[in-house]
């Protein structure tokens, strides 16, 4: 398998940057998941979706707009009506999503090399999250799990809670170096290591 | 302005993307009927008060909804899904009736 390079790269700085004399308060990784997967309901279809989902990937959806779950290895959440994004560590998520999500079901579409997945941890999450997206990061607002569709700066991102202060964010391939130069720029006033 | 997507919850005004007056009844493709066709491309109610229309959540969900806007003070009385499966709600036959009322 051909090794899938970072686009990251020649801004990922491992080490403490920033104002970290007082302590590290965000941590910054690139958790690159082998499958990034968009799966799709047709109206009427979602219920069947969501089985396919727990069949495939082993996790069960909670009720809810926005509702999603993470095990640590893999993710889903709901990211609009009838839609959700699915995440694994290992690759070959769509394959084994294309044999169970009929056309009759929905659709799947493979984003693994589409998108960037950037793990922001740390006390300071949420204040550094809330200077690039109006949202609320409020943990009673945005339970763990939970899914996120938003914008930064009009570029679209879909967040997921995936612990009490980590934030997984999915970007666009082609604008994940400028998102992860500007995150590094609103962490700096906190302190941030890069591993 | 804030608009509460169905889906996503409340939101800017940022995200979301005018689509147009929510009044309009588009004539059937093969009409020939040209005033109904006139009808729909310019006439609007323009109204000062409650007001139809059509957003997409375009920075969020993407889905398409019937908001019922005051073009007075920018309150959002009513947002649903346009596609009636997702939610349900009369799209400003209220606010529809009250233009025409005054009209």
């Amino acid at each position: 398998m051909v090794e899938r390079q970072s686009p990251l790269e020649p801004e990922f700085h491992v080490g403490s940057h920033g104002n970290f004399e007082h302590g590290v308060e965000i941590l910054l990784t690139e958790t690159r998941p082998g499958s990034i997967v968009q799966v799709a309901a047709w109206p009427g279809e979602e219920k069947k979706l969501i089985s396919a989902i727990r069949t495939v990937a082993g996790l069960a959806l909670p009720d809810g707009a926005g509702g999603g779950v993470s095990d640590g290895v893999k993710s889903v959440f709901g990211f609009a009506p009838g839609k959700f994004t699915v995440a694994d560590e290992a690759e070959g998520l769509a394959a084994a999503f294309a044999r169970v999500v009929t056309p009759a079901i929905g659709t799947v579409t493979d984003l693994s090399h589409g998108r960037t997945a950037i793990r922001i941890a740390g006390p300071k999450a949420e204040w550094v999250l809330a200077k690039f997206f109006a949202i609320d990061f409020a943990l009673p607002a945005f339970p763990i799990g939970a899914g996120r569709s938003t914008t930064h700066h009009d570029i679209f991102v879909q967040i997921q809670r995936t612990g009490a202060d980590q934030f997984d964010i999915y970007v666009f391939r082609s604008f994940a170096r400028s998102f992860w130069k500007a995150l590094c720029h609103a962490s700096e006033e906190v302190g941030y290591e890069v591993q | 302005m804030l608009i509460t997507c169905p889906y996503c919850g409340p939101r800017d005004v940022i995200e979301f993307t005018y689509q147009g007056d929510g009044n309009r009844e588009r004539p059937d493709p093969a009409s020939q009927n040209f005033e109904a066709w006139n009808a729909y491309v310019y006439d609007r109610l323009n109204p000062a008060g409650d007001h139809n229309e059509i957003w997409q959540h375009s920075g969020g969900c993407r889905a398409h909804l019937k908001v019922v806007r005051n073009t007075l003070t920018h309150e959002i009385s009513s947002v649903v899904f346009t596609r009636g499966d997702h939610g349900r709600g009369d799209h400003g036959s209220a606010a529809r009736g009250k233009a025409e009322d005054k009209s």
